[in-house]
Order: structure tokens, then C-alpha cells, then sequence
């Protein structure tokens, strides 16, 4: 039955009360019905569909992301030397191992750590002096000390952090204190014998 | 939504009786905080600190607006710009001297509207919708304190950042990315500093919204009392204003006092001198710590040292922190004593005196302490008990305590049952 335009008046009672019960299938379910579920679904899957922008833009943008890669010249790090370079605005140590320090950290039993790993594990096949770790406490993020000339190295000989008293050894290994794993050792790699890109 | 013999809001003239029929803010505002408001006789100063936390929010809002005019959330010159408002800027010094301690004034009122509710049992049925609504807002005050915090990009600021941000990278699996993708790169830098000013300005806003459900839940029960018992009858009540409005006004006046002598004499006694070191992402200093509103909570974070079966001690710590807040949440479900006031409830007011109050005392001690021993061991023991208080000392205490008698009335609480002193307080009936 239409009752699209033209007045309303000669509706019966009975005609108002067939309106609700337009296009009715077997099931009891209205056309309306379809038109509602359809609706309100594709406003709602619209709306879910803005969320996405809105949580992605807070995610690093691309010049941030562009930043995530540098190289570094190492040539004049002498042996039992380190270096503080900046990688992703934070401080990378790179550090150049005396026979010594290699072979102290190569006493440990790396099974007994915390976080067990070897330096051969931490560091690049026939490149074992060169030991290249973030300068992040894994604890609370703090810079631990023991990259520049005269600043305490800790228990072990490799780095301290004063923020909380966390020590790692000569690999980088967290040895005592609060920290929950060794010092991170980003992606690298020798481009020469003395360039290092890291990212 | 009111008690029935409250007064009724009558517009004085034409433009008020105008008013109250197009819009009725006049006859809203009587009811809320006006002649309108019946409020239990008894109160006492402890029930100033909601009026003074409301103050306190307003003047946050107008120093920040102010300050927002002068500052710049760029990580290249935003500690500049704080000090261009301090030495260029007409005023600014005091703008900013004004919003830093009008942060510090206003977590010691909330603290003490806090336990003000922990004291008279002010959580309890049926006002639970007002206290969870007030932690709440409790939580939305620390994000917003922490990120206002971060502004000024100094050194405290930065390593402050990185921390609470670090927080959430102890968060198992997803930990990482969260971390990243909250601070917008893999260090506090521009992006963090500038989505920090954004929120620290919007959710004090969000806050006033929280404050109003907050006033709205309080006003179907009216406001609780010292006896804890619920008012009766009329002569339980007096009209909000002038009683109470005078009572608010004269202790507003005493806080005026007490935050002026410290904005004009000590300005920078509760913050930390290395924050006017400008930030530095290769230099941690020594010692980090949070403003001392946050110590307690902090003090918390840092007492777990051990790993607990399966969970890292870093987690735990964050578990912790935050579960110290979240536990108040369930207050109202684990205080199962019918009797709401401290006054009547001769146990739960030793553990409150002698258990609650000391130890909030010693982890905000030790939260300001450097985390060696023995501050960390005395920060474990403390924290224990805070959570021991809440979970078993309350529910315990609730269920084993003979509380005292209480009176039959608010009237007869203030009064006594003294014959005379019902006659002179109904002269008329006599």
C-alpha cells in the first residue's frame, strides 16, 4: 500500500495500522529494519575507521623515523677507549675492549646471568673489541657512566648507572643491581673497518 | 533530588524572573551551592577542602591560560620561553611562581579531602558514586601535574619524562611500542613536549566536566557529616550559604595566607634546582625524583627490587604504583562497617592514627630518598602494610570491631541528650 504524498485524510484506522507492518516478510522483520541495522552499522564502522588516524599520528613521524640511522667515523677510538655517539636522540657507547676486558668478560659463565648471553653473541664475528650497546639503563632509561675519560665503571669494569645502582660488566651485561637485562646492542653494521652505521 | 524542607529559589525582579524562565543558572547555582542547599549542622574544617580543591582548580586554569600565552612547546626553545616569563614578561615571574605551588596547594588540599573521606568513611553507601568519581579526578590531577611537570624542558623534566614513559615499556609484549608510540620517537623530544602541552592544557577542563558529576552525585544524598549518622529532620540542616559559604570563606582565607607566604617568601622550596638545568638526553642527573606530591607513590614503585615468580621487578613496580591508587576504588566494597565515622569506630581509628597516617609518612619520606638502603627495605615494609591496610587490616576490622554508640541524631550529636540544651535549642517549643 502507498502512502507517499497527498493528504492523509480518508486513511482508515486499518490503513494507519498496515504502515507498521510494510513490506513485513515471514520472519516478523521490516524493511525498516534493514535500513536501521544498515545505518547505524556503516556510521559505526565510519566512525571506528576515524580512530585509526587519530592513534596513528601519535606514533613517531617520518622525519623522527628518518633520523633512525647514523654513521659513525671510529677510527680515532683508541683501544680501551669509548665513545658517546647519538642514535634516535639517544646515546649509543662504543667502545673499544682491551685484551683484558675481553678476556674478563669472556671468564663469565654466561649461563649464570641475569641475562645470559657471551660477548662473541654481543658484538660482530672478528670484531669482538669493538662492543657497541645503547647508553640506556634497562632499568629506568638513566645514561649509566663509564663511557667517558675518568667516570666510574662500576664493579665490573664496564658501566654504572647512578640512578639506581645498576652495574654491568665489560660486555655490557647486567651483573648487579636493579636493571632486568643487559645493555641493548642495537642493529649494526661495518661499512669499513673504522665506519660504523648503526640503524 | 534535595531534602523537602529546602529552601525555594524566588527571583528578586524582573530580570531574574525573566532569567529563571529561559534559563535557570540562577535558581541552579542556589540549589547547588546556595540557601538552597540544606547541609548537615555539624561540619567541621576538614569539610573545607572540596570548596578549597575547587579553588585551587580555578586558579591553576587562569595562571596556565596566562602562562600558555608567553610559553612555546618547542623542545629547541621551550626552556627559553620559561625564562623569558620569568625575567621579560610583566608579571610572569609571579604567573609561574603562582601555577608551580598553585600545583603543590592543590594536591595537599585534595590529599587532605582524601583522607578526610578515609577518616569519616565518606566512600560508603550511599555516596560510593562521589568517592569513585574523586579518585577519578584524583588520576586525571597526576597525569595532568606530571605532563605541566615536563613543560619547562628542563633537566628534571626530561629524565622525569623518560621514567614515567619507561613506566609503560615494562608492560609485557606491547611495552615497546606503547613507550614509542606515547612519546611519538624512541626519546622524549618535540612531538612528546608539544602532545604533553596539548593534554596539559585540555584535561583540566575534563576535570572541571569530572567535578561537576562529582557535586551532582554528592547533592542526591547531601553531604556526610563527623557523626556519620544521615540527617533526619530539619534542624539537622542549615542553608549552605551563609553558613557554610562563611565557614569556606574564612578557611579560604587562612589557605590564602599559607600558599602567599610560600609563592612570595620560598617560591622555589618544593621544586628541584636541576630542573633549571636545561634538558640534556646524554646526561642523567644523579639523583631523579618526581615532584613531592608523587613521592609516596614513588617510594612504592622503586620497593620492588625482586622478581615475583613470573613477573619482572620492573613490572611489578608499575603494577604496584598504579594498584596503590586503583585500591581506593574498591573502598567502598572492603569497609563493610555500617558505621561511617572514625569518631565511633575505637579499632579502625588506631589503624588509621597509627597505621595509615605513619605509613603514608614513611614512603613519602623515602620516595624523596635516594633508592639505596636502607630507604628501599623501609620502603618494602611500608608498602606491605599500605596495601596490607587496605585489603586485610579494613575488611578485618570491619568485621570484628564493637563500634561505640552512636547518637540518635545530628542534632543530638551537636547538642547532647541534655534536657536543657533540646530546650535551648528549640526556645520557641519551650
Amino acid at each position: 500500500m502507498r502512502v507517499r504524498g497527498g493528504s492523509r485524510q480518508g486513511i482508515s484506522m486499518a490503513d494507519e495500522a498496515s504502515i507498521d507492518t510494510l513490506g513485513v516478510t515471514g520472519e516478523g522483520v521490516r524493511r525498516r529494519d534493514f535500513i536501521n541495522i544498515a545505518a547505524v552499522s556503516f556510521a559505526g564502522v565510519g566512525g571506528a575507521a576515524v580512530i585509526l588516524p587519530l592513534v596513528s599520528q601519535m606514533a613517531p613521524s617520518a622525519d623522527v623515523l628518518a633520523q633512525s640511522s647514523t654513521e659513525i667515523d671510529i677510527s680515532a677510538i683508541q683501544t680501551g677507549q669509548a665513545i658517546k655517539a647519538v642514535f634516535r636522540k639517544q646515546p649509543v657507547f662504543i667502545r673499544n675492549l682491551k685484551p683484558e676486558e675481553i678476556a674478563s668478560a669472556d671468564q663469565v659463565d654466561a649461563t649464570s646471568l641475569r641475562d645470559p648471553q657471551t660477548l662473541e653473541e654481543r658484538t660482530k664475528v672478528g670484531k669482538t673489541n669493538w662492543l657497541i650497546t645503547m647508553g640506556v639503563c634497562t632499568h629506568l632509561g638513566c645514561v649509566p657512566l663509564g663511557a667517558g675519560e675518568g667516570e666510574v665503571k662500576g664493579e665490573f669494569g664496564g658501566y654504572f648507572c647512578p640512578c639506581h645502582g645498576s652495574h654491568y660488566d665489560t660486555a655490557g651485561r647486567i651483573r648487579k643491581g636493579p636493571a632486568p637485562k643487559n645493555l641493548e646492542v642495537p642493529e649494526y653494521s661495518f661499512i669499513s673497518d673504522t665506519v660504523v652505521k648503526i640503524g | 533530588m534535595s531534602f523537602p524542607w529546602a529552601n525555594e529559589y524566588k527571583p528578586g525582579n524582573g530580570l531574574t524572573q525573566w532569567l529563571d524562565e529561559k534559563l535557570p543558572l540562577p535558581r541552579f547555582v542556589y540549589n547547588a551551592v546556595g540557601a538552597g542547599y540544606p547541609v548537615p549542622r555539624n561540619l567541621n574544617y576538614m569539610w573545607n577542602f572540596g570548596v578549597l580543591a575547587g579553588f585551587c582548580l580555578v586558579l591553576q586554569i587562569v595562571t596556565g591560560v596566562v602562562l600558555a600565552m608567553h610559553y612555546a612547546a618547542n623542545a629547541g626553545v621551550a626552556f627559553d620561553s620559561v625564562e623569558h616569563i620569568m625575567r621579560d614578561v610583566n608579571w610572569g615571574w609571579m604567573m609561574r611562581y603562582a601555577h608551580a605551588n598553585g600545583a603543590s596547594a592543590f594536591f595537599v588540599v585534595v590529599y587532605l579531602h582524601i583522607f578526610r573521606g578515609f577518616f569519616y568513611s565518606s566512600y560508603k553507601a550511599p555516596r560510593e558514586m562521589i568517592w569513585l568519581l574523586g579518585v577519578t579526578i584524583f588520576l586525571l590531577m597526576m597525569a595532568t601535574a606530571f605532563m605541566g611537570y615536563v613543560l619547562p624542558w628542563g633537566q628534571m623534566s626530561f629524565w622525569g619524562a623518560k621514567v614515567i614513559t619507561g613506566l609503560f615499556g615494562a608492560i609485557p609484549l606491547v611495552g615497546e611500542p606503547i613507550q614509542i608510540w606515547l612519546l611519538g620517537g624512541f626519546a622524549p623530544d618535540n612531538a612528546a613536549l608539544n602532545r604533553f602541552f596539548s593534554l596539559h592544557f585540555l584535561l583540566p577542563f575534563v576535570i572541571a566536566g569530572v567535578i561537576i558529576l562529582h557535586i551532582w552525585a554528592l547533592h542526591i544524598p547531601g553531604s556526610s557529616n563527623p557523626t556519620g549518622v544521615e540527617v533526619k529532620t530539619e534542624s539537622d540542616t542549615v542553608p549552605f550559604h551563609p553558613y557554610y559559604t562563611a565557614k569556606d570563606g574564612f578557611g579560604l582565607g587562612i589557605f590564602l595566607l599559607i600558599y602567599c607566604a610560600i609563592l612570595f617568601f620560598a617560591p622555589n622550596a618544593l621544586g628541584h634546582p636541576d630542573n633549571y638545568i636545561p634538558a640534556n638526553p646524554l646526561s642523567t642527573p644523579a639523583h631523579i625524583v618526581p615532584e613531592w606530591y608523587f613521592y609516596p607513590f614513588y617510594a612504592i614503585l622503586r620497593a620492588f627490587t625482586y622478581d615475583f615468580f613470573f613477573i619482572p621487578a620492573k613490572l611489578m613496580g608499575v603494577l604496584a604504583m598504579f594498584g596503590s591508587i586503583l585500591v581506593w576504588f574498591f573502598l567502598p566494597w572492603l569497609d563493610t562497617s555500617p558505621v561511617r565515622s572514625g569518631h565511633y569506630r575505637p579499632l579502625f581509628r588506631k589503624f588509621f592514627w597509627f597505621g595509615l597516617i605513619p605509613t603514608m609518612a614513611v614512603l613519602f619520606y623515602c620516595g624523596g630518598a635516594p633508592a639505596a638502603e636502607p630507604y628501599v627495605m623501609i620502603s618494602q615494609v611500608a608498602s606491605i602494610y599500605y596495601f596490607a591496610h587496605f585489603l586485610i587490616i579494613l575488611p578485618l576490622v570491619s568485621s570484628i570491631e564493637k563500634p561505640e554508640p552512636l547518637p540518635f541524631s545530628i542534632t543530638e550529636g551537636v547538642l547532647g541528650k541534655d534536657e536543657s540544651a533540646v530546650l535551648n535549642a528549640h526556645p520557641a517549643a519551650a
